[in-house]
Parts: C-alpha cells; structure tokens; sequence
C-alpha cells in the first residue's frame, strides 16, 4: 500500500503536469480538489482515464470519483480492492 | 525581444526547455502555464510580457485580442490523433483534447489578466496584416476595445514564431500594414 501511494503521488505531478510539486510535499491525506493541491474537473478526467490506463479501472459511476478522488490515501485504497493489472 | 531590445535567449533549447526557462527568468507566477499545451504557452509568454505593464489589476481592462497563425492547433490535434489512434491502446486524453482549438490559447490569457473582451483568432496561410489592420482598427473605431493585442503565434512540432503588438487610439506609431508588416518582420 505505501508503494502504492508513492507510485500514485509521481503518476499524478507526471499526468497532471504538477510541475512546482515535489511527490513528497503530497501527504496522504491531503486533498486533491479545493483547497489542496488545487485540482480541477479537467484534472478529475485525467484521474479516470489513469485508472484505466495503469490499473483496469473503469469508473461507471461518475458521482463515486467524488469520494475516491479525495486524497491518495482514498485513492490507493480504492486501486488495491478494484484493480485488474 | 521588446520594442527591439532582447530579453531573453536560450539556445540549442526545446520548445518546453525555452518555455519553462523564460517563465522562471520572468518571474511568472501561474502553475497552470504547465498544463498548457505549446501554442498556448507560447501565447501565454509572449502576451505577459506585453500585457504585464498594460493590465491595471481591480478594473475592466477592455483589450480585445486578435490572434492569427497557420497551423492552427494543428500540434496538439497530432498528439491528440497519436492517443486515438490504436483500439487496442485507446485513452484519450481529456487535457490534451480541450487545447485542439487555437483559440484556447486567447481564453488562457483571458482567464489569467480577467479580460471578458472581444477576441478572435483566424488561420491565415501567412500572415496578413492588412487583414490585421483592418480588424484592429474597426474594434477600436467601433468602441469595442479600447487596446487591441493583436498577432502572430505560430506553433507546429518545434517551429514557432510569435510577435504581438499593442494597438491603441494614442499609440507610439502609426497603425498601418507597412508598419505591422515591418514589425513582423523584425
């Protein structure tokens, strides 16, 4: 799991183009979106399709992004009981 | 380079080497430049340099932009295609898909000065001043705009060129194609 997270924190400065972000100035439980590390609804989608990209993640529900979305921790729990690669 | 005075220069440089290292010479504080894709970063510095003295924080700022290129956003339609292209590898990109507009590059500097004013960007197989005069000079005469930052920013696989130019009722010198054309090609 704390792999996981790691791996997470790099994909997402890499994907999301976080260029001034270090992946050890993302705590686990930081959130992504508001007030944390400022994400918006163009970075959200950019989350879903790197689910399915790197872990065979398929989210049909739109709306269950709002709560695996909210910080990596969430994030890591949610690959580790739902991945496919 | 600025009214003909350099101000920064990095050779045998990639487009995003330059970009990256001209916003930190200027000191931009704007993390959302590095989600941009290349004809807008390349908008996006080249209009702070201009627009940094010109927009006054707190007020309407009423500067229309007029933008012309050739290849459009034929750049980032590649890299788009490129993610697309292949059923079996198929994840298209949403960040990617939302710069394969060239006008993108226009509400980019919008969004960053505040500017809810007139803009248009036309695609022109070279660059046409007199076109660009003529537009200019009627959103002024029309009281459309009060400044119009009008140009050229041409990006398309490591070739790029963009020159701006600020026109106004009381400007430095005269609006006209001979002048603009001179400017572009400067």
């Amino acid at each position: 799991m704390e792999a996981l997270k790691q791996e997470l924190k790099g994909k997402i400065i890499e994907v999301l183009n976080l260029e001034d972000i270090a992946v050890e100035e993302i705590n686990d439980n930081d959130a992504l979106f508001g007030d944390g590390l400022g994400l918006d609804s163009i970075d959200a989608l950019e989350l879903i399709v790197l689910l399915d990209k790197d872990y065979g993640i398929k989210l049909t529900d739109p709306k269950a992004g709002k709560t695996i979305f909210q910080s990596v921790e969430t994030m890591a729990t949610y690959i580790t009981d739902n991945r496919t690669k | 380079m600025v009214n003909g005075v350099k101000q920064f220069e990095l050779e045998q440089a990639s487009f995003s080497e330059f970009a990256k290292a001209a916003y930190k010479n200027f000191n931009m504080d704007y993390p959302k430049f590095f989600k941009m894709d290349n004809l807008s970063k390349l908008a996006f510095l080249a209009s702070e340099i201009i627009l940094g003295s010109k927009v006054k924080e707190g007020e309407e700022n009423n500067i229309a932009l007029v933008f012309a290129n050739q290849s459009s956003s034929l750049d980032t339609d590649v890299k788009y295609q490129g993610s697309i292209a292949d059923k079996e590898n198929y994840f298209p990109s949403p960040a990617v898909f939302v710069y394969t507009l060239p006008n993108i590059c226009i509400g980019e500097i919008s969004i960053r000065h505040k500017l809810q004013s007139e803009n248009a960007f036309f695609v022109f197989e070279d660059f046409n001043a007199e076109f660009m005069t003529n537009y200019a000079d009627l959103l002024l005469a029309t009281n459309k705009a009060e400044k119009v930052l009008c140009g050229w920013v041409e990006y398309y696989q490591e070739n790029y060129k963009a020159i701006l130019y600020m026109v106004e009722k009381q400007g430095d010198l005269e609006h006209n194609k001979e002048i603009v054309n001179t400017l572009y090609n400067k």
